[in-house]
């Protein structure tokens, strides 16, 4: 069982890293507008002008 | 000749080094494609470093390089792009409770990264221990729980800890004490026994009970919060320009930047900026906003004005006296703050329930610890099985059994246009059994309407109604709200205080006063009814314009009295206007000519009685009975002051959210009640296993989980749609 004490630190470290994305995602405010976000994918802007 | 120019320095704020920042409230964004415009056309504006929609909120955020830039050209871009932008400034409330529901999301996060992770480590220690795992291995895996619960509990557990703590230095007891003593034994009781070896510890049910109450705070405040961003946006659009005089030259300013001392103009048409004295000029003003009384006021110079009538015919030079209406009549103020201290601080249900709750499994866990020590178990056993009463018992159903029927009953109430101002207005809206309606502007629509559009030719009125649309008089645009064509005539002339005249099909059309239009003035006996007159070549004919009832008043009324309540209107206008209406909606209770201290005598009288009023009012007049009451409801057309002191906000012409918000908060509080049976019932089976020490982790698990997607899925049931009158639009 030895192996464990790798993995547990290993997992719980890819979660904490996720939950890090998670506060850094809300500190930058893109939790401000979800209806918004929804709708802005389908906008082309991005597009090259044809 | 006058100039004019918007100053909107009022809404700009500095925000990074050398730029601007303004918040714009947009009506009129429906579609993903309205982002990307209204984006394009305001940041290929020179200066502006950066403009961005927020979809959810209808808002556009503007920052540009001072001084490069003027302002207002955002509103006429806007314009341009067939938007209105209404600039404004976050309410303090607003931001606050933004800041409140980040603090609680980010709980949120680390309680459910907390949960999920204890949890696997927990089944892989409870199916260990059903078949073969070391007792170094679960040594392991609790040490590694009590790591991540330990400081997860201490991030997350914050909003529960400190109002406990407040709660306890204020010698009450909250929900938040027995959830934070619970989570905190659980704790600290998992930590010894992980230390003594033990096969079972607590950390998974501590964390997972943060877990779930948080997920049901999170959604209350974010319903509260998006209830408050439209209820912001909707002061927006009502904020007034007011015309300033900077000396001889006319500037536009928002009536929020007006100060005592301005020189302001009123032209016809317009409502009132600020309180203040007429200093030039003579007018007939309404004052049905301010005191209900719907017959006008003639006011020359000298006379006072209020801030929220509306000058009906000529303009009115003014000298604010002070700013946003802040100097109410001085015996409102007086009557409001009576009322205010006087309101009896209604116990909250949750908190009710809590303050039975607490005490009785603070006690329940006492005897327990005693019982097992006397029957000889050991003080360890004895102090196990007692915090596993508390564990099991901690309020998770309980605490989200009302907030989670809140939280469904105000996302209902928001789509039938009903803003929430208080969290506890359901529970209140539920006890109501007496219904007060103020009668101008309550029961009837908040502008006049033609009443005698049955006797007048249709093709004849829409000429008229088209016509009207080129006035800004109040009479012609009641009536050029009938007109089923938005297109002006384009040779229209208007007639300083006369009226318009244009050419229709080769026939001079007139609209106006009666002498403009070249007809014999009838004899008007009725006070509040006016005429407005239209000759069309030979052909003339008179409108009458008069307050008008809801369009569905009858029907919300009827249901209103189905539902067994006490209907009544008290009215500041005369005797003789109330009469039809109370005679039309058949409630014989009726005052009229009441000043706002009779109201509050009224409601006082009924409270006596011991009923639970309902007030329904939109005037100034009203507030002080607004606050009064045991709970009070404003249409959005109300006075601010009014609108402040209103528990809860309905929107659109319709009486319908009256009803509506009394029905669905009848059956939220019945769910409420069945929600708190449910928890008592849970507890009722839980505790005696958990007294008899047979509750391990895995039980304690599957009962909180359980009895909180119960009370959920319950509470969803509050947006039923059946308990609200039908749709559809009767008029």
């Amino acid at each position: 069982m030895n192996v464990l004490i790798y993995l547990l630190p290993m997992a719980l470290g890819l979660g904490l890293l996720g939950l890090f994305g998670f506060m850094w995602a809300l500190k930058s405010g893109q939790y401000n507008d979800v209806e918004g976000a929804a709708l802005r994918v389908l906008s082309d802007d991005d597009l090259p002008q044809k | 000749m006058m100039t004019e120019t918007v100053d909107l320095s009022l809404y700009a704020k500095p925000e990074s080094a050398g730029t601007l920042g303004m918040d714009v409230a947009v009506e009129g964004i429906a579609c993903g494609a309205c982002i990307a415009r209204i984006e394009g056309a305001v940041k290929s504006l020179p200066g502006v470093t950066d403009a961005r929609v927020n979809y959810t909120n209808r808002r556009l955020h503007v920052a540009w390089r001072e001084s490069e830039f003027e302002p207002s050209q955002i509103l006429r871009t806007l314009q341009d792009n067939g938007y209105r932008g209404h600039p404004f400034v976050a309410q303090r409330a607003e931001q606050e409770e933004a800041a409140e529901a980040r603090r609680l999301t980010r709980c949120l996060a680390v309680a459910g990264f907390a949960a999920m992770n204890i949890m696997l480590l927990s089944v892989s220690v409870w199916s260990g221990n059903v078949t073969d795992i070391t007792p170094e291995t679960r040594d392991f895996f609790h040490w590694a729980s009590a790591l991540i619960a330990l400081p997860g509990a201490a991030y997350a557990g914050r909003p529960f800890f400190s109002s406990a703590w407040q709660a306890l230095r204020a010698r009450t007891l909250n929900m938040n004490v027995p959830i934070s003593l619970g989570v905190i034994l659980a704790l600290t009781m998992s930590v010894v026994e992980t230390a003594n070896h033990a096969e079972n510890a607590y950390y998974d049910s501590a964390i997972m009970l943060l877990f779930f109450l948080l997920v049901g705070r999170t959604l209350d405040h974010a319903m509260r919060r998006r209830t408050r961003a439209v209820a912001g946006n909707l002061a927006a659009l009502r904020a007034d320009t007011a015309h300033r005089f900077a000396g001889d030259e006319l500037v536009n300013v928002p009536a929020a930047a007006l100060k005592a001392g301005d020189r302001v103009l009123v032209r016809p048409g317009e409502r009132v900026p600020a309180d203040g004295d007429v200093i030039n000029g003579a007018s007939e003003i309404d004052d049905s906003l301010i005191t209900g009384e719907t017959a006008r006021r003639k006011v020359a110079a000298g006379a006072k004005v209020y801030a929220g009538s509306l000058n009906y015919s000529g303009a009115l030079t003014m000298r604010v006296t002070a700013a946003g209406g802040a100097s109410l009549l001085d015996d409102i103020e007086r009557l409001l703050e009576k009322a205010a201290s006087a309101k009896s601080r209604t116990r909250r249900l949750a908190d009710r329930a809590a303050a039975i709750y607490a005490p009785v499994v603070h006690l329940t866990a006492a005897l327990t610890l005693v019982g097992w020590w006397l029957y000889g178990a050991t003080l360890h056993d004895a102090v196990i099985t007692a915090i596993a009463v508390l564990i099991i018992t901690c309020p998770c159903a309980l605490a989200l059994a009302i907030p989670a029927v809140q939280v469904v009953a105000s996302g209902a109430l928001f789509k039938r246009g009903v803003i929430l101002n208080s969290g506890d207005a359901i529970e209140r809206l539920a006890e109501v059994d007496t219904v007060i309606f103020d009668k101008t502007g309550t029961l009837t629509l908040p502008e006049p309407r033609v009443v005698n559009a049955a006797n007048i030719d249709p093709a004849v009125a829409q000429v008229a109604a088209r016509l009207a649309l080129s006035s800004r008089h109040p009479l012609a645009v009641a009536l050029a709200r009938e007109a089923l064509s938005r297109a002006p005539f384009d040779n229209a002339v208007e007639e300083p205080g006369q009226g318009v005249r244009a050419l229709i099909d080769g026939a001079e059309a007139r609209l106006g006063s009666a002498a403009f239009c070249g007809v014999v003035q009838p004899v008007v006996a009725e006070p509040g009814l006016s005429h407005i007159f239209f000759r069309h070549g030979a052909l003339a004919c008179s409108f009458a314009i008069s307050q008008r009832l809801r369009p569905d008043a009858v029907q919300a009324v009827q249901a209103l009295r189905n539902l067994g309540l006490d209907l009544r209107i008290l009215s500041g206008d005369r005797a003789a206007a109330v009469a039809p209406v109370a005679e039309a909606l058949g409630i014989p209770n009726w005052i009229g000519e009441l000043n706002p201290a009779q109201k509050i005598a009224h409601i006082d009288a009924l409270k006596a009685q011991g009923r639970r009023v309902l007030m329904v009012g939109d005037g100034l007049n009203d507030a002080p009975a607004l606050a009064a009451a045991h709970v009070s409801l404003s249409p959005i057309s109300a006075a601010d002051v009014t609108q402040a002191q209103a528990d809860a906000v309905f929107l659109g012409e319709r009486l319908a959210p009256v009803y509506d918000s009394v029905a669905i908060a009848r059956r939220a509080r019945g769910l409420m009640m069945q929600n708190l049976w449910l928890a008592a019932i849970y507890n009722a089976i839980a505790v005696p296993v958990a007294i008899a020490g047979l509750v391990t982790p895995l039980i304690a698990a599957l009962a909180m989980s359980g009895s909180s997607v119960l009370v959920t899925l319950n509470a969803l049931r509050a947006a039923n749609k059946n308990s609200t009158l039908a749709e559809g639009d009767p008029s």
